[in-house]
């Protein structure tokens, strides 16, 4: 009881680290994950690091609309689609163009999307708002499907650089690195988000969206600024995805596997706070890329499957609330 | 004096059930308004109307002298309509401070007239707890909350917001003889600190020894209006509820 009292007053006054300090710490970690992985001196650590590293900002991305506001998004691919095909596209236009300029870019075209689908499906609650973003996915890839310019159902060839630009080494490094850059922005963003007005707005949505009207939250509003930051962090997640493939068509950017560990990583992990995707991509992610090398690449569907529903059982709160409820 | 809330000819349907017909209602700054009428007798329909959860296909309501209809749930809230709901409906995922705090942030600071930030907001929820008898309970969950004390954590939060008019909507309903006098005082004391209240209830002890007037709704309309004492003893109320 105690400690329960304690932990919610420091929700309630939010000490700790600031803003600012928790991105500092973050960055620290990611500097030191970067060094640690570069000392295994291994191309394959990359490769594997980035596929985790991916699905923290999956995970994030898609805990913001789904776990913080209670809109459970099936559509992850279409928003994860259109961040690496606006690459592709790029890639074909402007190849000159640096790849975080790119990142950003992906970025913005997804939470266009993400506004658009909000303002459209926004006034639908629950299972029904679920099926709209179903429908999305299946909707944005038909279209690129038929869409010639970025390779149709053929795909798309996208020529890594061999070296990475600005730190040396192989191509993949500078990837990874990229990829941890936007892991510390969507974590930081996503724990701010937590601590701040927005963050109650959300939670207060997530429970009782009426009862959130009459005291004042402009409902409306925070939805769609949940699902363009949603879909925009999913973009920015796919936007590096054709250099990292360097093979993209419509059946591996659409991949089932994007939307299943993108909603189960969360859940395993709890999604009450930001550490939750990181659990539970570190877990699920780690373990997938662990059997995918020692028993097969095709195991790794499995895993998430059974883990999410052990999970939806044992712990609905996830790793994190397991723990937070043994403190009290 | 101008009235603070007025509403006007006010009508409203579900398929082709009539909730509300012409309903004419004003209530005047500092006032105690009762609001009774039998059960499904459109009550809850005029709370939601005036509140903005649900819109009225018929007549207008206009809060200090200006037409809101065109308004949502929020904006009215943050012009200083606030209400509690009927069924206690608390944000079961934040602790009772907490629900305190989404008020204070979307309603009084999106005002723009003063900003509660930090340390202050704290104070002021377990301020407001303490009104209800709950500060002690500040930091567990609605969970663990007696129906009973929902009901006063849905009044904390509907004040949190710092009205000009609060309407309690049946926030007395199965609460004992002392909790009923209890939250009694607790309106009436708003009332002495300048807030409008409109109290929708049931315990005819409560709705004589607090209202000032008393207005009655029967099948969707408004069939009395005026001093309490007189109201209840008026022939058409007296058959509404107990027949012919």
């Amino acid at each position: 009881m105690a400690s329960s009292v304690a932990k919610a007053a420091e929700r309630g006054t939010a000490p700790g680290l600031g803003n600012a300090a928790f991105f500092g710490v973050l960055v620290i970690a990611a500097a030191a994950i970067f060094g640690a992985t570069r000392w295994f001196g291994n191309d394959y650590a990359f490769f594997a690091a980035y596929v985790v590293v991916q699905y923290i900002v999956l995970g994030t991305a898609w805990n913001i609309l789904g776990g913080y506001t209670g809109y459970v998004n099936f559509g992850i691919t279409a928003f994860f689609a259109i961040g690496a095909y606006s690459s592709v596209v790029l890639y074909k236009l402007t190849p000159w163009m640096p790849l975080p300029a790119m990142v950003a870019i992906g970025g913005v075209m997804a939470a266009l999307v993400g506004l658009g689908t909000g303002y459209l499906t926004l006034r639908l609650r629950g299972v029904f708002f679920s099926i709209a973003t179903l429908a999305l996915a299946v909707v944005v890839q038909t279209l690129i499907t038929n869409w010639d310019f970025v390779g149709g159902a053929r795909g798309a060839y996208v020529l890594r650089p061999k070296l990475a630009p600005l730190i040396g080494g192989g191509y993949i490094e500078y990837l990874f690195l990229v990829m941890l850059g936007l892991c510390v922005v969507a974590l930081a963003t996503a724990r701010a988000i937590e601590r701040s007005a927005l963050g109650f707005g959300f939670a207060a949505i997530r429970d009782d969206e009426a009862a959130a009207e009459a005291s004042g939250v402009p409902t409306l509003k925070l939805k769609l600024v949940a699902t363009a930051l949603s879909g925009g962090f999913m973009g920015m997640a796919g936007a590096p995805l054709p250099y990292y493939v360097t093979y993209l068509d419509p059946a591996s950017g659409f991949s089932l596997n994007y939307a299943v560990n993108a909603i189960a990583m969360p859940l395993i992990g709890g999604t009450s706070s930001w550490l939750g995707p990181v659990v539970g991509a570190v877990l699920v992610g780690g373990l997938q890329e662990y059997l995918r090398v020692t028993i097969s690449s095709a195991i790794n569907v499995l895993v998430a499957g059974v883990l999410m529903v052990v999970f939806v059982i044992v712990a609905p709160q996830g790793v994190v609330g397991l723990f937070q409820r043994k403190k009290r | 004096m101008s009235a603070l809330l007025h509403v006007q000819s006010l009508g409203k349907r579900f398929g082709g059930f009539t909730a509300l017909q012409d309903v004419e209602l004003e209530v005047q700054p500092g006032e105690r308004l009762g609001l009774i009428g039998p059960n499904g007798s459109g009550k809850s329909t005029l709370v939601n109307c005036i509140c903005g959860t649900l819109r009225n296909e018929m007549g207008s309501v206009s809060f200090g002298g200006t037409a809101i209809d065109g308004l949502t749930a929020h904006q009215r809230t943050r012009l200083g309509l606030a209400r509690s709901f009927q069924l206690p409906r608390p944000f079961g995922s934040l602790t009772l401070a907490e629900n305190l705090r989404i008020p204070i942030l979307f309603a009084v600071n999106a005002r723009g007239e003063r900003t509660v930030s930090g340390a202050a907001i704290e104070a002021r929820c377990l301020e407001l707890l303490g009104q209800v008898n709950l500060a002690d309970k500040a930091h567990r969950l609605p969970r663990d909350l007696t129906q009973i004390e929902m009901r006063k954590l849905e009044l904390a939060r509907a004040m949190a917001a710092d009205p000009k008019l609060l309407i309690a909507d049946e926030s007395m309903a199965g609460l004992s003889h002392a909790e009923v006098d209890e939250i009694l005082a607790l309106l009436i004391r708003l009332n002495g600190q300048g807030v409008t209240v409109i109290m929708i209830e049931h315990i005819m002890r409560a709705v004589m020894a607090f209202s000032q007037r008393l207005a009655v709704l029967v099948a969707g309309r408004k069939i009395a209006d005026g001093d309490p004492k007189e109201v209840v003893r008026n022939a058409e109320v007296v058959r509404a509820y107990l027949g012919e």
